[in-house]
């Protein structure tokens, strides 16, 4: 009897946060709902009329992007040096991490705070460096040269996300490894790294979303054969003026890569935007 | 087979973690280090493994100096406080990894591995991965990879410290069981004297980073050189009352006078300090010849089937073990004797100078 109204005000505040919750989602979704739906409309329809469904449903759009090579290759030079990038980051970011959480070693704290002051400077300040270097050694319009210039962000930061993952770990561990023989390298590969494999998920994912949505140094780093998406997307402007259609195709997958990679590790995300320190 | 500790020390930060100590572990010998914590157990634990590496000093394992060697190239094995297996492997490859790593051959790890399993109760649980199994289980998966290499050197540092009281008592009674199976020698950690009475063996009981005994569990027990290790070496640690002999015999604070017999007849005139066990603490009907003290109740302290009363007497603190619920309200004044059969007497440097002849009643510690 005495807990029926606290039952109806929870059920009535519950109805609330439930429309407050399809209000919010809605107001994220819908710049991504148009997206969608002007990658399957023709620029007729785009430009001349309003409508909230396509009204001749088409895939032109798609067919154009995965017909030209102009097009699909800026999908392919930007996955190769994405996937580079979280390679090279996790293979420098797993030691160094391991070391940051394991010795005490001189100027360790400094040099830890330092690795982080580097994601505050804009990637513009480092645009113009990175191109006269890569310029003089010839590795303009590279893919590796893109993912090296993202290290620089990246390294950092997967340094930070993998040593809160791998402080996490006892230290008894690594010596109770030892004392039954593991060598270093077999008990890292072994023991450690199936230990921290939801971290280096998460990091692999971070490192995956910074470099492929980073558009300056992949852009200026490249002309035609590393050409990245995100550049031909932003200068698709041709004579006939602006192919609507096309770019929110593009746009659209875009998009898709990044779903599926937090797809795999969406159980460990919010550990990894806290730097793994929770 | 034998451990020798020569002169080792460790300073970490400036601060002295263990003072240079010599010890030798004798081939198959149980050896608890009894201390406090922070007295330096787990310090010098590490440095019998090798884990840290001695400021001063050598390490001899069969005569022959291991100081630097890798712990992996080592002939021992270790028991963490924490429950300390892989994760990622289940309980059966938990206890061979060691096993594999030592390239024995397949029917060799798996007849050792059930061997290991049914000695610690955990042939039910061979599949499971640690997170899946109860805190005893994995300190017993744990105890059981130590044990599965058949090494000269076992180190167990409090392994029952995180586990519930239960559990306790029920491993407890297991580890001389398996030390006896190994032929190994053990070092175990503990805080309770209780323990390493039970465990028997050597104790050494250490207090800030020094050993201050070394010696046969019984006799430490029994003739503790110095205050400090009688209180380390007693639960709750040993109380103390300032005593005059001269001529008369022993006089306590408030006048009263025993007779100085046995040992202490030959102690020369002075000051001391007589320290007694808590459970040679009497109150009711006092035995004849006890010194009595009026002492006002602090706090009363119930454990399963005894109390501990906190009593102040004459400026001192006392704890005494009293059997049976006993219903005291603090601050009501409770008459209290003590058997002088039952004191130790330490000279005014603290080492002890007489000790109590009678065997003390084991029971209780």
């Amino acid at each position: 009897m005495s807990d029926k109204p606290a039952k109806r005000k929870r059920r009535s505040g519950s109805r609330l946060s439930i429309l407050v919750m399809i209000a919010y989602l809605a107001f994220l979704l819908v710049p991504i709902y148009w997206l969608v739906i002007m990658s399957f409309k023709s620029n007729a329809e785009i430009l001349g009329m309003f409508t909230l469904f396509p009204e001749n449903f088409t895939l032109d759009n798609y067919r154009t992007i995965f017909g030209d090579p102009s097009w699909y290759m800026g999908y392919v030079n930007s996955f190769i040096y994405v996937s580079l990038n979280t390679v090279i980051s996790l293979l420098v970011a797993l030691p160094a991490a391991y070391a940051f959480s394991r010795f005490r070693f001189f100027g360790d704290n400094h040099l830890f705070f330092w690795l982080l002051t580097n994601r505050m400077a804009p990637p513009a300040v480092f645009a113009l460096p990175f191109f006269q270097l890569y310029s003089s050694v010839s590795l303009f319009d590279t893919h590796i040269a893109v993912a090296l210039a993202h290290c620089l962000f990246n390294v950092p930061l997967a340094v930070w996300i993998l040593e809160g993952f791998m402080r996490g770990v006892p230290r008894e561990i690594d010596e109770t490894a030892f004392i039954d023989g593991y060598g270093f390298t077999r008990f890292f590969t072994r023991i450690f790294i199936p230990m921290i494999a939801p971290g280096i998920g998460v990091t692999a994912f971070f490192c995956f979303m910074f470099s492929w949505v980073e558009l300056l140094l992949s852009r200026t780093l490249t002309s035609v054969e590393a050409k990245p998406i995100t550049a031909i997307m932003t200068r698709t402007v041709s004579a006939s003026g602006l192919d609507w259609g096309v770019l929110a195709a593009a746009g659209v997958l875009t998009i898709i890569p990044g779903a599926i990679v937090i797809y795999f590790v969406r159980n460990h995300i919010a550990k990894g935007f806290a730097l793994g320190r929770v | 087979m034998s451990l020798r500790l020569e002169g080792v020390s460790k300073i970490v930060n400036g601060e002295t973690h263990i003072h240079p100590a010599d010890i030798v572990l004798e081939k198959g010998s149980m050896n608890v280090l009894l201390g406090p914590t922070s007295a330096g157990k787990t310090s010098l634990m590490r440095l019998m493994a090798g884990l840290d590496k001695p400021d001063t000093g050598r390490i001899f394992w069969e005569d022959q100096d291991v100081t630097g060697k890798r712990v992996q190239d080592r002939d021992i094995a270790m028991v963490y406080q924490q429950f300390v297996n892989y994760p990622s492997m289940t309980v059966y490859d938990n206890i061979a990894s060691p096993l594999k790593l030592r390239k024995k051959s397949a029917a060799e790890i798996d007849a050792r591995v059930r061997e290991m399993a049914e000695l610690l109760k955990l042939t039910s649980i061979l599949g499971s991965k640690p997170a899946e199994i109860s805190g005893g289980q994995q300190q017993r998966c744990a105890m059981a990879r130590a044990l599965a290499k058949d090494v000269g050197l076992v180190l167990m540092d409090e392994p029952l410290a995180n586990l519930d009281y239960k559990l306790r008592e029920e491993l407890r009674v297991e580890i001389p069981r398996l030390f006896k199976a190994s032929g190994s020698i053990f070092v175990y950690a503990t805080t309770e004297p209780e323990e390493a009475l039970l465990l028997g063996g050597n104790t050494a009981t250490l207090w800030e980073g020094r050993i201050t005994q070394f010696g046969p569990a019984m006799d430490v027990y029994r003739g503790p050189v110095d205050a400090t290790t009688a209180r380390v070496y007693s639960d709750p640690p040993m109380n103390f009352v300032s005593v005059q002999k001269d001529a008369a015999g022993i006089r306590f604070p408030d006048g009263q006078l025993i007779p100085a017999t046995g040992e202490t007849g030959n102690i020369p005139d002075g000051t001391y300090r007589a320290g007694f066990r808590a459970h040679n603490l009497e109150i009711g009907t006092l035995q004849p010849g006890a010194v009595s003290f009026a002492a006002k109740l602090i706090v009363t302290e119930l454990t399963g089937s005894d109390t501990f009363l906190h009593v102040s007497v004459a400026g001192e603190r006392w704890i005494g073990l009293i059997p049976g619920l006993q219903d005291f309200r603090a601050g009501q004044e409770l008459p209290i004797g003590l058997n002088p059969e039952s004191l130790f007497y330490f000279d005014e440097q603290d080492q002890l100078v007489a000790a109590p002849d009678q065997p003390v009643d084991m029971e209780r510690v």
